[in-house]
Parts: C-alpha cells; sequence; structure tokens
C-alpha cells in the first residue's frame, strides 16, 4: 500500500514538500514506517528519530499498525506556548 | 472552550466569557513573545499546527483539566502565523470557587498545552535568521509560556 504522510515545521523543510509517500506492506508497523520514511528520504532521518508519528489524528506507538488510508502525520517536537 | 486562530487574541474578552457566580478566581495565563534567549534576539515568531490533531488535543486538555478541578469555565486558546515581539501567542482562563484550584488548573493546562498540542515555532531573528524551534532539554527561543 501506498500511504502518505503530513510533514510539519523542519520535518517539512527538509523535505521541501508538505506530504511525502511511501510504500509498505498492508497493516506495516508504524516502526516499519519510520524505517521506510528514513530509506526513501535520508534527509529526515536525523530528526525521525526525535518526532512522534500521529495516526488519525492520535499519537501512535512503534508496534502499532498503519492501514491503507489512515491519516498519517510526522510530528517534530512541539513548541507551541 | 477551546480555540486556534490567526487574529490577536482579544484576553479581556476571554477572561470575562469564563467567569461564573459561583466562582471566586479567576486565573488568567497569557504567552507572550520574548525578545531574548540567552543573547540571541527573536523580533517575530512564526507559529503553525496540524489543526485537526491541535483541536483534538487542546479539547482533551480542556477535559482533563475539567475532571481534575472544579472548573467553573476554562478557555483555550492559541495564535498561529506570524507574531511579533509582545504579541499574545497562547492564553488560558479558568474560573473555579477558589484561587488555589484556579492557578493549578491554569498551570496543568498551560503545561499541557505545551506538551501535547502539534504547534510549532519558527524563531525569526533580525539578521534573517529563521529556525524552527524543536526543544529538547536546552531553553528554547520563544514566549514565557
Amino acid at each position: 500500500m501506498i500511504v502518505r504522510v503530513q510533514l510539519f515545521a523542519r520535518s517539512r523543510d527538509l523535505a521541501g514538500a508538505d506530504a511525502v509517500t511511501v510504500e509498505l506492506p498492508a497493516g506495516a508497523t508504524v516502526a516499519a514506517l519510520r524505517a521506510a520514511l528514513a530509506a526513501a528520504y535520508p534527509r529526515l532521518s536525523g530528526l525521525l528519530a526525535r518526532c512522534a508519528v500521529a495516526v488519525d489524528t492520535e499519537f501512535a506507538r512503534d508496534e502499532d499498525s498503519v492501514q491503507e488510508g489512515s491519516e498519517i502525520a510526522l510530528l517534530p517536537p512541539v513548541s507551541g506556548g | 472552550m477551546i480555540r486556534l486562530t490567526h487574529e490577536p487574541i482579544d484576553y479581556h474578552a476571554l477572561t470575562e466569557a469564563v467567569r461564573r457566580p459561583g466562582c471566586g478566581a479567576v486565573a488568567l495565563f497569557l504567552g507572550t513573545v520574548r525578545d531574548l534567549t540567552g543573547d540571541v534576539v527573536t523580533v517575530a515568531l512564526d507559529y503553525e499546527a496540524y489543526p485537526a490533531m491541535a483541536e483534538k488535543k487542546l479539547a482533551e486538555v480542556e477535559a482533563e483539566t475539567r475532571a481534575r478541578w472544579p472548573v467553573g469555565d476554562v478557555a483555550l486558546v492559541h495564535r498561529l502565523g506570524r507574531l511579533e515581539v509582545g504579541d499574545v501567542s497562547v492564553a488560558v482562563a479558568v474560573a473555579c470557587p477558589h484561587r488555589v484550584e484556579a492557578f493549578e488548573a491554569c498551570r496543568y493546562a498551560i503545561d499541557r498545552i505545551k506538551e501535547v498540542v502539534p504547534i510549532w515555532k519558527k524563531d525569526l531573528g533580525a539578521d534573517g535568521r529563521a529556525e524552527w524551534v524543536h526543544p529538547h532539554d536546552v531553553a528554547a527561543p520563544g514566549t514565557g509560556a
């Protein structure tokens, strides 16, 4: 499946895009998503380890799975306030 | 009440909106853009959000705050876009029966906003410097929030 990952703040600047896509096996985990992002977009790899991943607007754990059509976002450390 | 806005935050109206006859205490916290972090000069901050999730997380912070303290009403508002030194970036207004609860609830809400709400700021310096703030353990440019 092809999943689209929304990017914000520095991750968007590093990738030069609001969103990127990666190909994953159906039901892949968030950990697999992280690995696929790092491989496909090496410029993201440094920041990636410090980012949270959101699936359907909720913080996801590495063992959580990603479904086709899930809304996925890469969230660098937040700095609101 | 929670809100993301690109407009200036009317914190007087916000404070009035949370007042209740049963609440003898209203605590208001404002985060404002600070000009100096160490010796680094900030002239403006650019705030952006992941809006759908930021609104959801703000609503969760409101619900957590209401669950922990006897809140008459609470308002959480975060501004987005370009803010200059002194501008208000975030406001938390809480009304409770007594001051201890109001202070504690207000402190809890702003702390949680900074932890869980997907909002980011880019620090803009006078020399054209523009850096996203992604804190780890060091003092980050920003506000008093």
